[in-house]
């Protein structure tokens, strides 16, 4: 777990006047689970679009699986996956037709393609519902059909955009199993969210206010210094300090 | 490509499954064609004529009677001057006249051939070229009768005067109005609907974050509405030549090629579109707006550009389904060649060029 599979330095992106991202820096080690905390606004958006290559960083430097974030875009986007905050399945498709059209634009073969979508269909226990559109599937269902199709292509570093927004606590537990199980295989979890007790389950925690990190630690670190009980106590201390709210 | 198979399988999916879409897509064109092809080409009952006949022997008596007994002529029998005749196209009074001339008698005997002239009130087109068919008809037949009893062959040849508009400008014009209007629908229309519906799901960003290139995006989605369009086209002709009559007289080819074109055009201006709209709806406003009104209005299909003011004569100029709207009608209609819409094609071409460098530059801007 020693070698940063992204490294941050100072990693800046301006809107205007308006600093989104203030000099960012901070290092993701492989196979870890990389919680990215903040309020709405805050700037986690921002940062991991321009890890992404969907943002252009007005300064600093960066690399995403080994490969410059200004350079290598092309290269990163192999190795990376992605899940936004929409829900990214189409549902005038079934499952089974999402699942192919994904590992298609990835360039996976037929008979991968073949082993992939099976296995996939067996791990949520979706048989029934393959050939099913997907707008008909429960949402939380929906998301962890999002998950595994957005590590289909086995990347290096899955970025997940609060991706457990709306689902019920349940469901939620489910789907930090399927992440836990990502994450054994060797993928990098990098995760924002605003669900405090869900920071728990992350290896390290950053928090942002106001387009900067303000913390970064695993939660037991993070509780000790700032002698607080839980990740939720420890986020309002900081988050308190902020002064803007709009999302942006 | 393998990568873009899948996307045009998918892009097609979303067509398909959409049943509603995919009636308006495929049945358009026939509603379409036949609401303007059977509201304009009907049949006229009861018009009203007038026979003037300054010959007054055998031959023209008979050939007067069989016109008067076909159910499609109101007969009035006068001996006007052409002036009178004129005046009496003028007021709408009637809609056709046949002039027997006074040599006409001698010219079939002593010649074996004759004239008589047909002058039809061309402003309404339609009525003018079904009425001129129904008497060439009826004259034709009648020769034919005259044929069997003589040994030497006689021939009466109608000479048909479209008043007011010798050219008959717009003849089943609706044609390349509708092909103009159905791709445009289609492609730009579609496409930038379901461009923006990519954006509004959020699938977008997963696209742009996959190594899938963006102008794969866009050759996906510009595929399957390229094939849809060819259909398009096909129905439509197929309609306009079996069902309508209104034979194609130049190259199909050639057809085919500015189709082809005029649909890249129709597609860069989907894309335009979609880069500025945000939701569904405004992309398909946008598109209604950007589209089909100039098409109604400018293009000529309904309104003969010809007699529009000055002014919108001039902007007529910058809506591409006018130029379409020429070579469609000139190779349909007048069996123009190449060399004949090759300014059309041009200037098309050159719209089509600079629309889609537009839109393309502007995509890939809104990437960064």
């Amino acid at each position: 777990m020693n070698v940063p599979v992204i490294k941050s330095e100072k990693l800046t992106k301006r809107f205007g006047d308006f600093i989104a991202a203030n000099e960012l820096t901070f290092e993701v080690q492989t196979g870890e689970i990389f919680g990215f905390l903040g309020a709405n606004g805050a700037g986690k958006t921002t940062a991991m679009r321009m890890l992404c290559g969907l943002s252009i960083p007005s300064s600093g430097k960066a690399t995403v699986a080994g490969f410059d974030i200004y350079q290598e875009t092309e290269k990163i986007k192999k190795n990376i996956g992605y899940m936004s905050q929409k829900f990214s399945l189409y549902e005038d498709l079934t499952v089974m037709e999402n699942i192919r059209f994904y590992a298609g634009i990835y360039g996976l073969t037929d008979a991968e393609i073949k082993e992939k979508s099976e296995q996939l269909v067996d791990r949520l226990g979706l048989h029934d519902s393959a050939k099913k559109l997907v707008r008909s599937l429960p949402l939380g269902w929906k998301q962890k059909l999002s998950f595994l199709v957005a590590i289909i292509h086995q990347p290096k570093i899955v970025f997940l955009d609060e991706p457990t927004s709306g689902v019920d606590p349940v469901a939620r537990r489910q789907f930090w199993d399927l992440i836990y199980r990502a994450t054994d295989q060797g993928i990098t979890a990098f995760v924002t969210t605003h669900y405090m007790d869900e920071s728990e389950y992350c290896n390290r925690v950053s928090i942002m206010v106001d387009g900067n990190i303000r913390a970064l630690d695993s939660p037991a670190n993070l509780k000790k210094h700032f002698s607080a009980s839980s990740m939720d106590e420890v986020f309002h201390g900081l988050a308190r300090e902020a002064k803007r709210t709009a999302e942006i | 490509m393998k990568q873009l198979f899948s996307f045009i399988k998918k892009e097609f999916l979303h067509v398909f499954r959409d049943t509603k879409t995919l009636l308006l897509l495929f049945g358009l064109p026939v509603v379409q064609l036949t609401l303007f092809g059977f509201a304009l080409t009907n049949e006229v009952k009861n018009a009203k004529i007038v026979v003037a006949d300054y010959s007054k022997d055998n031959t023209t008596k008979q050939l007067t009677d069989k016109i008067e007994a076909s159910r499609y002529f109101d007969v009035e029998k006068s001996l006007q001057s052409h002036k009178e005749i004129e005046a009496a196209f003028k007021t709408g009074k009637i809609k056709l006249a046949v002039i027997f001339p006074e040599n006409f008698n001698h010219d079939l005997m002593h010649l074996n051939k004759a004239q008589i002239q047909i002058i039809a009130d061309a402003s309404d087109i339609n009525t003018a070229t079904t009425l001129t068919n129904y008497i060439t008809a009826i004259v034709m037949d009648y020769q034919r009768q005259m044929m069997k009893d003589a040994s030497i062959p006689m021939t009466i040849t109608p000479e048909i005067r479209m008043l007011y508009n010798p050219e008959l400008k717009g003849e089943h014009t609706f044609i390349p109005g509708i092909m103009a209007m159905i791709m445009l629908l289609v492609c730009a229309m579609m496409t930038s609907i379901s461009i923006v519906r990519e954006k509004e799901l959020g699938t977008m960003e997963i696209l742009l974050v996959s190594p899938f290139k963006p102008i794969m995006v866009i050759i996906a989605k510009f595929i399957p509405y390229l094939i849809i369009s060819f259909f398009n086209v096909t129905s439509i002709l197929l309609l306009s030549v079996y069902a309508l009559d209104l034979p194609i007289k130049g190259s199909i080819f050639l057809l085919y090629s500015e189709s082809l074109l005029f649909i890249v055009t129709a597609l860069a201006i989907g894309l335009l579109i979609s880069i500025q709209a945000q939701s569904q709806q405004t992309a398909m406003f946008g598109s209604l707006m950007a589209t089909m009104l100039p098409t109604l209005l400018l293009s000529g299909f309904i309104f003969p550009v010809e007699s529009m003011p000055l002014p919108l004569q001039v902007i007529s100029n910058i809506v591409p389904s006018k130029w379409y709207f020429i070579i469609v009608k000139s190779i349909m209609i007048k069996g123009a060649g190449f060399s004949a819409i090759w300014k059309e094609t041009l200037i098309l071409g050159v719209m089509t060029l600079f629309l889609l460098i537009v839109s393309l530059k502007k995509f890939q801007i809104r990437l960064a």
